[in-house]
């Protein structure tokens, strides 16, 4: 039972995750904010049309360290703890959006609508990086030390510690999260571009993101097959859940996909899913790829992240020491939290069924000037 | 400052993140039901006034729910970057609730919100007035969790110790969930929000009617918010006398200190109010007892005779612990259970929790090496002792001991700041049932100044509730010592700065950009 139920919340952690790289598309708007609208009003545009949405990512960020906590708190504690100026500059970039969309165009903000922008910019560009950066640390490991018992010992103290002094800035620099990095920030782009083409209605505006999708789409398209191929080769570590011991396994996660087996079909549905986005968009002309490649981004992603953890694999290696390595059998919650926890995720369903009422009600119809000057709605 | 312990900065940045968060939520919360209140005039009204009336609240709200979500964001990631150890170690049962709070209350808040604040003309009046009370709803379903989390904190229950992970695990999640402490600190919260709320769009509304702008909008404002705030009010003191009465059963010290009651006797008096005698310092007792006893607790007080007694044990003439006594132990009292028990000193105490502690490593040492035998009596005398277990952690007796001024000048300022606001409330219903409201400008002064008083008392209760508890961060389990992260206290100085600089210039932008909204006015 323990054992279901420490795979079946890593499943659902880590759908929290892929869906926070799917709703980042609203940081990738973030990033084109001084590229393709130059005009005031075509920044209004987009920061609104955008502003209708970051709540969802933001919750979602919330609600994914709110899960990691409640059934991994090993994670929680070890990763966040030691790999303390990653995560702490992820959460600075955090606090100056939560602002930005409301301040910026308020009389009496102080600092002027261009420093909120230039806060909007950095949360949609760096943020992506970085947050790739700590999903990179999910197969490439960190430099730290780990041991519950420490607890029990005056004089040591903390029960996990980082080995350098760079307390996580180290991990940026590790060519394959770097490379994570870069395929987030441009998943967000592309999903971001999209999103501009189905919800806003602004030739212009529509036309340079149509432009501006083939090249970042590509790109996209090209680092995450780089990325696989990478992640294919690379070597895992395999635990015994019987006795903890952990070995290094050559191509540990490309016999993940293979022995499993139906993570690669999602993996393989979602690399179609983007394809069939990006191609309804531009070659088709159509307006909801939108839809097709953020849904083809949570399955590959979603992939990715049980091929960490399931088939028995290290999710968090130690880098100084391999047997102080996390696994979902040393980490995880109790059986009977995890249980409780269990059952209130059955409401989850009804959760994502009035926010698919609320989006519905929001994003069909697209958005242009003339609302923003006479709608009734919030502005931004 | 600059060169504190690790210890130290970890406090300071938790206190000035979560009193800053504090400065927004408690409005957020308590405006979402006044906003909610107001919409539902306009839907059986349909009249225009009312819909500009709530727009125009939405809109304070708008701009103060915005960087509560900023200030948010960095508590429930502090506990991981700051606290690691304590993440592990009550990792099992403070996540449950987090994680419920997540999936519940935080997509109800920001969904809903969505529509209460875009969908006006995307949606039906029914729905969107059905989404603002959801918001509402949402915001105090979110204090709830976090607050039973907190409050099994401060009296954990449901729980066991599990010596093979070093953790304490959930054994029964609705004896947490249920908790009487939960249940009143959540009640006690959330009606001090309302009060919050309350006494802000009433100095709000007065203010226009101080320049003598918007009659009716400020009046009808005001009828509301007065009425809503008074009912809170009664609900607030009557659960924070609740709140004194499970503090002085579960954290006798923190209620000494809150009444820096030191040797108590026999029917013990309250003060109403009073100064301390900044010579009467708890950690010199250990170097000069008799120069220690000699200083009188007070410089100057005013006391209830028999307050405390009837406050804590509902009975005269009983006895209520001072900080002393809790320290030497030897006084009798009644358990939760209603057992009569001895108290222990806190050196016994001290003693028996490095048996735990020491227990705890020669069960892991057993369990390594196969030997069953001394695994079983390690793991009995864990058991036995494991009540004290956070005392094995404390280095000297007065360590127990609070920041005695802050939490007593916290309490008694939050309680008389508390009985102002009555006053407050019952002005404006009799001013406004006499219809003289929109002329007494003395009271239009009065109400403005209350916005920050109203502010003042609601940080006083975060410090009662967080200052007076420590050194513990799981009463009597844990020290705030050994939950720290194993970083450098230069990162969390740096940290800690950079939070205030941003913090307060965010802050600085969110009142001016709300003295400009509220300046133009609901007509804009």
């Amino acid at each position: 039972m323990l054992y279901f139920l420490q795979h079946y919340w890593w499943l659902v952690v880590s759908l929290l995750g892929s869906l926070l790289v799917f709703l980042m598309f609203v940081q990738g708007g973030q990033s084109l904010l001084f590229f393709i609208a130059k005009k005031e009003d075509e920044k209004r545009l987009l920061i609104n049309a955008l502003g209708h949405k970051w709540e969802f990512t933001f919750t979602t960020l919330v609600t994914f360290g709110g899960a990691m906590f409640a059934s991994f708190p090993l994670y929680y504690s070890t990763s966040f703890g030691g790999a303390y100026w990653l995560w702490m500059s992820i959460l600075f970039l955090f606090v100056i959006q939560a602002v930005s969309f409301e301040y910026r165009g308020k009389v009496g903000n102080l600092y002027g609508s261009k420093t909120y922008d230039t806060f909007l910019f950095l949360n949609g560009t760096v943020a992506p990086i970085l947050l790739g950066v700590a999903v990179g640390t999910f197969f490439s490991g960190g430099a730290f030390t780990m041991d519950k018992m420490n607890i029990a010992s005056v004089e040591t103290g903390s029960i996990s510690r980082w080995a350098n002094g760079w307390h996580g800035l180290d991990a940026i620099i590790v060519p394959f999260n770097l490379l994570m990095g870069v395929v987030v920030v441009l998943a967000a782009r592309t999903l971001g571009l999209l999103y501009i083409i189905l919800q806003i209605d602004h030739q212009e505006l529509v036309c340079k993101a149509k432009d501006r999708v083939k090249i970042t789409g590509s790109l996209f398209v090209l680092t995450f097959v780089v990325l696989l191929i990478m992640l294919f080769t690379k070597v895992g570590y395999e635990v015994d859940p019987l006795n903890g011991s952990i070995t290094a396994v050559k191509y540990k996660y490309l016999i993940n996909m293979l022995q499993l087996v139906w993570p690669l079909i999602l993996l393989l549905t979602g690399v179609v899913l983007v394809l069939l986005g990006l191609i309804r968009t531009i070659i088709l002309d159509k307006s909801n790829g939108f839809y097709f490649s953020g849904a083809g981004v949570v399955l590959a992603v979603w992939s990715l992240l049980i091929s960490a953890a399931f088939n028995n694999t290290v999710f968090f290696p130690s880098t100084y020491n391999i047997d102080q390595s996390l696994t979902l059998y040393n980490s995880s919650s109790s059986l009977l939290t995890l249980k409780t926890m269990a059952y209130a995720s059955l409401f989850i369903p009804v959760v994502f069924a009035y926010i698919v009422y609320v989006w519905r009600a929001l994003t069909k119809t697209k958005m242009n000037i003339k609302e923003l000057e006479e709608g009734e709605g919030h502005k931004y | 400052m600059f060169f504190a312990s690790l210890l130290d900065l970890s406090r300071v940045q938790f206190a000035l993140t979560a009193m800053y968060h504090w400065l927004f939520v408690p409005l957020t919360i308590g405006l979402g039901f006044i906003i909610a209140i107001m919409e539902t005039y306009y839907y059986r009204s349909g009249s225009e006034f009312w819909k500009r009336t709530t727009k125009f609240w939405m809109k304070i709200f708008a701009i103060n729910f915005a960087i509560g979500v900023a200030t948010g964001i960095i508590l429930e990631f502090q506990f991981g970057t700051n606290w690691s150890n304590y993440s592990w170690f009550v990792g099992d049962i403070f996540g449950a609730p987090l994680a419920i709070e997540g999936i519940f209350a935080f997509f109800l808040e920001s969904t809903f919100f969505a529509i209460m604040f875009f969908g006006w003309d995307k949606v039906s009046k029914k729905a969107h007035l059905i989404s603002t009370w959801l918001v509402a709803f949402g915001t105090v379903l979110s204090a709830l969790w976090i607050l039973i989390a907190n409050a099994w904190m401060q009296f954990p229950t449901g729980m066991y110790f599990n010596p093979d992970t070093a953790r304490s695990e959930m054994i029964d999640f609705w004896a947490i969930a249920t908790s009487p402490i939960a249940l009143n600190k959540f009640i006690h919260t959330v009606s001090n929000c309302f009060v919050i709320a309350a006494v802000v769009v009433i100095g709000i509304s007065s203010w226009y009617l101080f320049f003598k702008r918007e009659d009716e909008f400020a009046r009808k404002s005001i009828r509301i918010a007065s009425i809503f705030g008074f009912i809170s009010l009664i609900v607030l003191i009557w659960s924070g006398d609740g709140s004194a009465y499970h503090v002085a059963k579960k954290q006798p010290m923190k209620l000494a200190a809150m009444e820096g009651l030191y040797n108590s006797q026999e029917g013990t008096p309250i003060v109403a109010f009073g100064i301390l005698n900044p010579k009467k310092n708890i950690s010199k007792r250990e170097v000069d007892s008799l120069g220690f006893e000699l200083q009188k607790p007070y410089i100057f007080h005013i006391s209830i005779p028999q307050g405390l007694s009837l406050l804590v044990n509902r009975k005269l003439n009983t006895f209520v612990p001072g900080i002393t006594d809790i320290l030497d132990g030897n006084y009798s009292y009644i358990t939760a259970d209603g057992v009569e028990q001895k108290a222990l000193s806190v050196k016994e105490r001290m003693a028996r929790g490095r048996v735990a502690i020491q227990a705890l490593a020669s069960y892991k040492e057993a369990k390594e090496l196969g030997d069953e035998e001394v695994k079983e009596s390690s793991l009995q005398l864990l058991n036995d002792n494991f009540d004290h277990f956070g005392y094995g952690f404390i280095e000297k007796p007065s360590d127990v001991v609070p920041n005695v001024p802050l939490t007593f000048y916290a309490f008694h300022i939050m309680v008389i700041l508390g009985g102002y606001f009555v006053l407050l409330f019952a002005l404006a219903i009799y001013l406004d049932r006499k219809e003289i409201l929109a002329k007494q400008r003395w009271f239009h002064i009065l109400a403005i100044i209350s916005i920050p008083l109203v502010y003042i008392c609601t940080q006083a209760g975060w410090i009662v509730s967080e200052v007076g508890r420590q050194p513990w961060t799981i009463q009597d389990l844990l020290t705030s010592s050994a939950s720290l992260s194993g970083v450098s206290s230069s990162a969390v100085l740096t940290t800690t700065l950079l939070f205030f600089i941003l913090f307060t210039l965010l802050l600085a932008a969110e009142l001016t950009i709300m003295f400009k909204v509220i300046k133009k006015g609901p007509e804009a």
